[in-house]
């Protein structure tokens, strides 16, 4: 059963007087428990999709619907962005008890709950320490804990390890495949770090810009957890480097 | 070997510094100091130079016994009380409606575009300039001065708490929006408190705003008691030592008011979260 489908969806707005195609006509179907990476250039419409998928913004035609029937509703999405988020005036555990505040979880349970999810990316000892304390990193892994912590129906994760430095990133990027395996999340992740998407998706979906569309979607049949240094690896990583190599520099990402 | 994970946030490098805290502490004391006691050195030197006649410029000593009389006699708490109440509820009156106003033009539009002009025109003036009309029309004592301070007070704190509301990250709007934070929730949980070192900032100008006020307006709309009135009507008997008084105990009120209990504040607050620097530190 298909936890999200979405049909024929379309972006447009109008900038300077010229009509601009975010996305265009995107089909796609992401599994129930899927691990989605969306990859591709700048101006793609990567992140457009991300944001439509969250009800950040409306599309101009199109559908997106839940495996429930219903259309996209804020609460029922867990969101990392690639920007620090997190509440300063909210210790760890603070800000992943949020959403569950929002579902008028009672205080005692909401705080086991975010403790163990805390747990579950291993910050349980950083509990009661307040984000501008924690480095890049950890922030992040808060802001993962926080998006799960609710049990929403989609993950939504745009770019979350973008900003931080390579030895971090590739700590948490099997930090997330660790988490994963456990709970089985469907995930959409927008990326535009090849490397992550081969190491991270089950599919990865290729956008290219003019107008921002769905290249091609490719599905990741390595074992888990898988060797970014295996000839598999390397090959599928290079297939795709390839097929989106004339689309650098087209612009910026619309938001 | 500890950990230098951020777990053990209490191991700042306060703890570190060599002196020790204590140390530290009577180092910082004396260096505060020492500004005051180089001041009331050359004040005496002035004195006994006998610059201006003994009448006009007292001694500290002088000055000391007319304190301690007016203590022992009480009209040095009711020139102080009376102040103090004038302004607390200048302060919260107009604090309150600056909170209020500000807020209300952050989060929406119209209210933004219909007083931003207004603000805009209204701030450069000083609060000082309204007390004679404040006095023509609400008459001499507590009103006309507590109105002035409500006005002095509410400009500064609606501008702050505007702009702060309209610096407020929007990616924590968005990320509370996601996890189905909406209407009231969303403005007590997120809005407020990301707005709220720039509402800390306004609180303080406000106040200092009004305690200018405050002042002004006691010399001018002559109430039985405080510290503004004090000053002024010393003036009538060359009573110096009860103008430098009153304006020390002003000076050290108002260090009370802002420095105590807004650093009070703000370290269990704004500071604690790492979205303002202490002040000084």
């Amino acid at each position: 059963m298909a936890a999200v489908s979405i049909r024929g969806l379309t972006k447009e707005y109008v900038q300077d007087d010229r009509r601009v195609i975010a996305v265009s006509n995107v089909d796609l179907d992401i599994g129930d428990g899927e691990f989605v990476c969306v990859v591709g250039h700048s101006g793609c419409g990567k992140t457009t999709l991300l944001n439509i998928l969250a009800g950040f913004i409306e599309p101009t035609t199109g559908t997106i619907t839940f495996g429930d029937g219903g259309g996209p509703r804020q609460g029922d999405i867990g969101v990392v962005f690639q920007e620090y988020a997190l509440f300063p005036w909210r210790t760890a555990l603070g800000n992943v008890e949020f959403g569950l505040e929002m579902r008028n979880v009672p205080p005692a349970e909401r705080r086991r709950r975010a403790q163990a999810f805390l747990e579950l990316v291993h910050l349980g000892h950083a509990a009661s320490t307040f984000p501008h304390q924690l480095s890049g990193g950890m922030r992040q892994r808060v802001a993962v804990a926080r998006a799960m912590a609710y049990e929403p129906a989609l993950m939504l994760m745009d770019e979350p390890f973008g900003a931080l430095d390579a030895q971090t990133r590739e700590r948490l990027q099997s930090l997330t495949e660790e988490i994963w395996q456990k709970t089985r999340k469907t995930v959409f992740y927008v990326t535009h770090n090849l490397a992550e998407a081969v190491y991270l998706a089950d599919r990865i979906v290729v956008m290219r810009p003019n107008p921002g569309r769905i290249h091609e979607v490719i599905a990741v049949d390595l074992p888990r957890p898988r060797d970014a240094l295996s000839p598999a690896f390397v090959a599928l990583q290079r297939h795709i480097t390839e097929m989106i190599r004339d689309d650098r520099g087209t612009g910026d990402e619309k938001h | 070997m500890r950990s230098t994970e951020a777990s053990t946030p209490e191991a700042g490098p306060g703890r570190a510094a060599p002196p020790g805290p204590l140390a530290a502490h009577l180092g910082a004391v004396w260096g505060n100091l020492l500004p005051f006691l180089v001041l009331g050195v050359a004040w005496e030197a002035i004195v006994r130079m006998q610059v201006f006649p003994p009448i006009l410029m007292p001694s500290l000593l002088d000055i000391g016994g007319t304190a301690v009389r007016m203590a022992m006699d009480g009209s040095l708490f009711n020139h102080v009380g009376s102040s103090v109440l004038r302004l607390l509820v200048g302060f919260v009156v107009g604090a309150v409606a600056g909170v209020g106003l500000g807020m209300a033009m952050g989060q929406s539009q119209r209210v933004e575009r219909f007083f931003l002009p207004l603000l805009s025109a209204l701030m450069p003036i000083p609060g000082l300039a309204w007390i004679p009309l404040f006095i023509l029309w609400f008459g001499l004592g507590d009103g006309a001065t507590v109105g002035v301070i409500i006005f002095s007070v509410v400009l500064p704190v609606a501008f702050n708490t505007w702009t702060g509301v309209k610096s407020a990250n929007p990616v924590w709007v968005r990320a509370a929006e996601s996890m189905g934070c909406r209407g009231r929730q969303l403005f007590f949980k997120v809005v407020l408190p990301g707005s709220l070192s720039m509402i800390f900032t306004g609180l303080r100008i406000g106040l200092s705003q009004g305690w200018r006020a405050l002042v002004a307006g006691e010399m001018l709309s002559s109430p039985d008691w405080g510290m503004g009135f004090a000053i002024f009507d010393s003036r009538q008997f060359l009573a110096t030592d009860v103008m430098l008084v009153m304006v020390m105990c002003i000076g050290f009120t108002g260090f009370l008011i802002v420095t105590v209990l807004f650093g009070w504040l703000e370290k269990r607050t704004v500071v604690r979260w790492g979205m303002l620097q202490e002040v000084g530190a």
